[in-house]
């Protein structure tokens, strides 16, 4: 029904049921309607709509938390937000964390699902292992990472040592910094992503595969160009939508490990909002850094409800 | 023959591949219990070993204890995430019973605004949400980790889809016997809708227990600590000294969630990936 019919149903209630008098029971069915969806609609209102409509206002004000009076400064946050060096700074972290991010675990995660697909042997096994960071608190792991890229006693130098390769003080160096995390990231998400692809794999029907080969497509890159890439299709759109999506939020890595350093290099947005508005209480700026956001990852989303709409489904 | 080998080949060949991928996403672990095994002297040493010469992991776990209150931040967890995802059911079953079974005016503008809800990311709300609670006098509390996640759009549509499926019979017996709308939702949808619940449940609990940015924001106490502010206050606190107990108190926050996993590993799978729907 579209949002036209709907008022107009609900200008027309009145009439409709002074013509149609409802059964009793039926009324009252309609009470305890109300009376279920009260609570979730009033906690809806408080805690999820209303917040969105004040960030949005909040970033039109310069309120900063404590302070007696505030007033509208129009777009003057964006104007700030805009020659604000940081700002660009932590936007190009950010996008680079996505572009590094979004492909490595996607990528990762379809090959592991294919390997494991491929074979009949050991298969929960893999999964289990391959699944076990999804479930680990990414806190307590980003501080076992930390450990291991320590420059001195750290696993990974030790074993480049080891190779004969330079080591490099992770992240310590600007230039190594932003990558560490983004190898963390690719780390945690990548058994999520499998299991996606696993689910995807599985539903796509034998007979394409024996059709295929009856065709001629023998080799298994053959079979991987003719059938399971275009079955896979709205599975690896999907993934690379949800994964964009989490890659934007980046913040616990960025916060237990380098809190933005060193000198700006994993400054990235939803850091340098908490640093606004929960460090210096900028609540104003704070909001318009929100926003700034809220519109990359509705737009992330937005694609995703557009192939959805083309007959795309994942469950 | 050659087929057969080729097919031998391939296999070892996917063994070897997955396995090396293993190695990699459990290095971390190991390195983790390793760590957390070995005496400071063997930690501050570059030659690599993983198996301490000197197994210390009592010494380093007594530490991590002695250190911090853990277990107080574990049960502060345990607290959390129950109530949030108990809350989560009360408010969220009933609306999704009315949503899928009842004719009411609004529905349809009620259920747009929850698919709408479930676009919001969680750090888009943040600012507003805290400047309440702290009008309302409620931060640093449990009211304030607990209270803004009562709601959960994504568990609404999730159930109100579920009860799309029971049959309208159900509910009419029911009806028939008496039971009052309310009592429908408690007596006859929940227990058809164990494994949404279920599903739910662990999504639910497993995004709440390592949940980091919301407990860093609302909190500054320390008895009130959740386990992955734990984790991090403790780092902070032993800047590079103590690894080992660190490891161990690392290990010793994960550890709930990665045991419940190897037990019930399907049924977790299946609850963290309903984030993919989201």
């Amino acid at each position: 029904m579209s949002d036209g019919s709907m008022t107009i149903d609900a200008a027309i209630v009145p009439a409709a049921a002074a013509r149609r008098p409802l059964p009793a029971h039926g009324s009252r069915r309609a009470y305890a309607a109300y009376a279920l969806v009260t609570p979730a609609a009033a906690l809806m209102l408080v805690m999820l709509l209303g917040p969105l409509a004040g960030v949005i206002a909040l970033s039109f004000t310069d309120y900063q938390l404590g302070a007696p009076h505030f007033s509208w400064i129009g777009l003057a946050n964006y104007q700030d937000l805009f020659a604000d060096k940081v700002f660009w700074t932590a936007l190009r972290n950010t996008l680079t964390y996505v572009v590094v991010v979004v492909p490595g675990a996607v990528i990762a995660g379809l090959a592991i699902a294919l390997l494991i697909q491929s074979g009949t042997s050991l298969r929960s096994l893999y999964r289990t292992i391959y699944f076990l960071p999804v479930m680990a608190t990414l806190i307590a792991m980003a501080v076992v990472w930390e450990f291991m890229l320590h420059p001195q006693f750290g696993l990974v130098n030790g074993l480049l040592r080891g190779a004969g390769l330079p080591a490099f003080a992770w992240l310590q160096d600007r230039n190594t910094a932003l990558y560490a995390l983004c190898a963390i990231g690719i780390w945690q998400a990548v058994g999520f992503n499998m299991v996606l692809f696993l689910a995807g794999l599985v539903s796509i029907p034998k007979q394409l595969y024996e059709a295929a080969e009856i065709d001629g497509a023998s080799s298994g890159w053959a079979r991987f160009r003719l059938v399971t890439w275009p079955m896979l299709g709205p599975v690896t759109t999907f993934v690379v939508v949800i994964s964009g999506i989490r890659s934007f939020q980046v913040f616990d890595t960025v916060h237990v490990l380098t809190k933005g350093g060193p000198s700006k290099s994993t400054e990235v947005l939803i850091h340098t909002m908490y640093t606004e508005g929960f460090e210096f209480f900028r609540s104003g700026y704070a909001a318009a850094i929100t926003v700034v956001f809220l519109v990359f990852v509705l737009a992330l989303t937005l694609i995703k409800s557009r192939l959805a709409d083309r007959g795309v489904h994942y469950t | 023959m050659s087929r057969t080998h080729s097919l031998t080949l391939r296999a070892i060949l996917r063994h070897v591949l997955l396995i090396a991928g293993a190695a990699i996403m459990l290095a971390p672990f190991i390195w983790m219990i390793s760590t957390a095994s070995k005496p400071q002297t063997e930690v501050f040493s570059s030659e690599l070993h993983l198996i301490p010469h000197h197994f210390a992991l009592a010494e380093n776990l007594r530490e991590a204890f002695a250190k911090a209150n853990l277990l107080r931040f574990l049960l502060n967890g345990v607290i959390v995430t129950i109530s949030i995802f108990v809350l989560q059911i009360m408010v969220a079953l009933p609306a999704a019973y009315a949503l899928a079974k009842l004719r009411f005016v609004g529905r349809q503008t009620l259920f747009a605004l929850v698919l709408f809800g479930i676009l919001i990311p969680p750090q888009a709300t943040a600012i507003p949400v805290f400047l309440l609670l702290h009008k309302v006098g409620l931060l640093d509390s449990y009211a304030a980790l607990v209270l803004p996640f009562t709601i959960s759009v994504f568990g609404i549509f999730l159930m109100r889809q579920f009860f799309k499926t029971v049959p309208d019979d159900l509910v009419d017996a029911a009806r028939m016997d008496g039971i009052s709308e309310f009592g429908i939702v408690w007596r006859v949808m929940l227990p058809a809708a164990i494994p949404a619940v279920t599903a739910f449940g662990i999504f639910s609990v497993v995004a709440h227990w390592n949940d980091y940015f919301w407990p860093l924001i609302v909190l500054n106490s320390e008895q009130l600590r959740t386990p992955p502010l734990a984790v991090a206050h403790f780092r902070n606190n032993e800047a590079g000294t103590s690894y080992g107990p660190l490891m161990a108190a690392a290990m010793v926050i994960i550890a709930p969630l990665v045991i419940a996993f190897l037990f019930a590993q399907r049924r977790f799978i299946e609850g963290i990936t309903l984030t993919g729907i989201k």
